[in-house]
């Protein structure tokens, strides 16, 4: 009589070479699908294998190298958005790590349901989000996602789960926000919901012509509203340095949609208009292509435009609307580059923006935000001041040695990296970023003492041994 | 684990004394580059090299390196990572040039030239590769020669080692594939240094440095084979097909 056939026939574990979304650095590792019932197991056999570790692995748009590990075990654990558990007297909910806030917000914005903060794409898991401390338009006001969580289960190296709050375990709670996977694997978290009305934002947008504009405005106007962000031109020099396009929004109430639009007020779309071919052998994304497409888009905004109407996908995921944009970057990839500068040092700001306009990298999505206050994540980016985000095809001539420059005038600043974007900077850069690594690291290793977690952004920037 | 921009924190030459190879490191050196090995047969003939590139917070070091012992080379590698954590680049540039006309008197010392230039690449090669694959990532350079794209009567010695080397590292970049790591095959013409010092140069002869940058640029772009110069991939194209009794006559030293 033959065996019968296993209740779940998930894929067998394979050899995998995995990048992040810049489609830089691979590195090859066993992947292997685990649901909640069987991770523990499988940690465990695999840390008794090798002494490369495990990593939990989300959906693989950190930029660099936070969601791999090279000659170790990468882990993708099964989440299904349905089982959401909504507590509508608390507006918290009880979601698997493994789920994606694309399923989630499927389901519970038609419940009138937001997430506490969304970064720019939806296409991140819950644990991820956590890993990463993620942060989005709000956080001048809101903070990051690491504040909105009531309380988490994490799978730790000895096998147990603890579950951990900013009340229980407080330290380990806080080294696991922010903590790139590297204190175990979170299997779920109750998470603070905001209540919607619709499923629509409203938006203010004004054009800026250069660089003072922007920021003054900015200065003067997020305050007052839930969410902002400022997309710049970095194509634009001289005079126009700095011209941007600053969108403060709030969720839409009901008497703000249209008579039609309130029939179904919570309706929620969020689709992809169309895929980016894998083969895309040439890089359509240089100078030339990004100049002629943010002349026509700063040109075609109007100076100002007041109460329009938004779709959550609109406002929150613009990106998202092209699956695998990430391709148009060509073979070689690109970088993504993410400080902040702090309050006071708007100086260094300038300088850094100067310098990346004048060289002529091509960034195709260039954002500015404020931020407002830290959390108490020992490693968590966020902290009040000004960062700046960009991308920039990973083949571009001379800018690794314009970034290590650039990274000095951060540092100097008492500026940082963001750790989920980065792909080339130093341990020595980090430990000037992050005062307290060290004790991050007393607590990781007081967890983790033999190495279980383990990545290749841990070991290339001297997080972990 | 190198960067996004193919910067390496971590690499070891083989043939710490060789020009081409202590050049393609110097290329190497970054704000990201953290340690330097140099391996060599005699660990102090590395010293100038050691000075000159352990600083601004590198930390190189020479040590023992016999290309001859095939036996010891697993433990050789080991060693190294345990010293300092994953290889990023390891360049294998050591190799034995000879005389042609010394080696037809003394088969002896052609077996030996040989074994080093083939035999011992093979084993360190697998050595490395064996490593890189536990790692899940790393580039593995190896200095080749168009002296084995068509070996030439003036040093079949030597060029028939750089063909079975070449052989070796391109089959060994193929089983790699899938694996993260990868092996690029360098194939340089005459080459001024101090192992050709005193030998008449062939045409497209090149230097250290111009070598050092078409491998590094080679590396960064993730190519498999690079010609230094570029131009000799088209000659050999050429001269690969041409009939015997005219190769044997041109002027290629």
């Amino acid at each position: 009589m033959t065996e019968p056939a296993p209740p779940h026939s998930e894929p067998p574990p394979r050899l995998t070479e995995l990048t992040g979304w810049g489609r830089t650095a691979p590195s090859a590792a066993c992947v292997v699908a685990v649901d909640a019932d069987t991770v523990a197991d499988t940690v465990a056999m695999a840390h008794k294998g090798s002494d490369r570790g495990v990593l939990a692995r989300g959906m693989g748009r950190s930029y660099g190298d936070a969601a791999q590990n090279g000659g170790g075990v990468v882990m993708r654990l099964a989440g299904v958005a349905e089982d959401v558990v909504i507590d509508p007297a608390a507006h918290t909910m009880r979601v698997g790590a493994g789920v994606s806030v694309d399923d989630l917000l499927r389901v519970i914005v038609p419940r009138g349901y937001f997430v506490p903060v969304t970064a720019g794409t939806r296409f991140i898991t819950i644990g991820g989000a956590i890993a990463s401390d993620i942060h989005g338009k709000n956080h001048h006001r809101e903070g990051s996602f690491g504040n909105h969580v009531r309380e988490l289960s994490l799978l730790l190296a000895d096998g147990s789960v603890a579950v951990i709050s900013p009340t229980v375990r407080p330290e380990l709670f806080w080294a696991t926000i922010g903590g790139m996977g590297l204190t175990g694997i979170v299997l779920d978290a109750t998470i603070n919901l905001i209540p919607i009305e619709t499923s629509r934002c409203i938006v203010d947008t004004i054009r800026a012509d250069d660089l003072d504009e922007v920021m003054v405005a900015m200065e003067e106007g997020d305050d007052r509203y839930r969410y902002a962000v400022a997309w710049i031109d970095l194509m634009a020099k001289g005079r126009h340095l700095g011209r941007s396009i600053l969108a403060h929004g709030e969720h839409a109430t009901l008497e703000q949609l249209s008579s039609k639009e309130r029939d179904a007020p919570l309706l929620y779309r969020a689709g992809i208009i169309a895929d980016v071919p894998p083969v895309f052998p040439i890089s359509a994304m240089n100078r030339a292509t990004i100049k002629v497409f943010n002349e026509v888009w700063f040109r075609k905004v109007p100076k100002r435009r007041d109460a329009e109407l938004q779709s959550i996908p609109e406002y929150f995921h613009p990106l998202d609307m092209i699956g695998a944009w990430n391709r148009v970057y060509g073979p070689r990839g690109f970088v993504q580059y993410q400080i902040l500068i702090p309050y006071g040092e708007e100086r260094a700001l300038r300088v850094v923006i100067e310098r990346l306009a004048s060289s002529g990298a091509a960034s195709f999505v260039t954002v500015l935000k404020r931020f407002g206050s830290a959390n108490p994540a020992p490693l968590s980016f966020p902290a009040p001041g000004w960062t700046l985000t960009l991308d920039i095809p990973a083949g571009t001539k001379g800018l690794s040695a314009m970034l290590h420059e650039l990274d000095h005038i951060v540092l100097d600043a008492g500026g940082r990296h963001y750790m989920a974007k980065d792909s080339h900077t130093t341990p020595a850069a980090i430990r000037r970023g992050y005062p307290r690594l060290a004790e991050w690291q007393a607590v990781r290793n007081g967890v983790d003492p033999d190495g279980v977690w383990q990545s290749d952004l841990g070991r290339r920037l001297g997080l972990i041994d | 684990m190198q960067n996004s921009f193919g910067e390496p924190q971590t690499v070891l030459l083989l043939g710490g004394t060789s020009d081409i190879g202590v050049a393609i490191v110097r290329r190497l050196v970054t704000p990201t580059l953290q340690k330097v090995v140099l391996a060599c047969r005699n660990p102090a003939d590395a010293s100038a090299s050691i000075a000159e590139l352990g600083v601004d917070g590198v930390s190189a070091t020479a040590v023992a390196f016999d290309a001859t012992d095939s036996a010891r080379h697993a433990a050789f590698v080991d060693d190294v990572v345990a010293e300092v954590g994953d290889l990023d680049v390891v360049v294998m540039a050591f190799g034995v040039l000879g005389e042609q006309a010394d080696f037809d008197d003394d088969p002896a010392a052609a077996a030996s030239a040989v074994t080093v230039n083939y035999t011992g690449a093979v084993s360190i090669g697998l050595a490395v590769a064996s490593q890189l694959r536990r790692q899940g990532h790393g580039h593995l350079v190896v200095l080749s020669s168009v002296a084995g794209e068509r070996v030439r009567a003036s040093n079949f010695v030597y060029g028939s080692s750089k063909a079975g080397l070449d052989g070796f590292a391109q089959g060994l970049g193929d089983s790699l594939v899938g694996s993260g790591a990868s092996v690029l095959v360098v194939r340089p013409g005459f080459v001024h240094s101090s192992m050709t010092e005193g030998m008449k140069p062939t045409p497209f002869a090149s230097t250290p440095e111009s070598v050092a940058e078409v491998t590094v640029k080679g590396l960064r772009a993730g190519r498999r084979t690079v010609w230094s110069p570029g131009i000799l991939r088209f000659v050999f194209m050429v001269l690969r097909h041409i009939p015997g009794p005219i190769f044997r006559k041109l002027p290629l030293g």
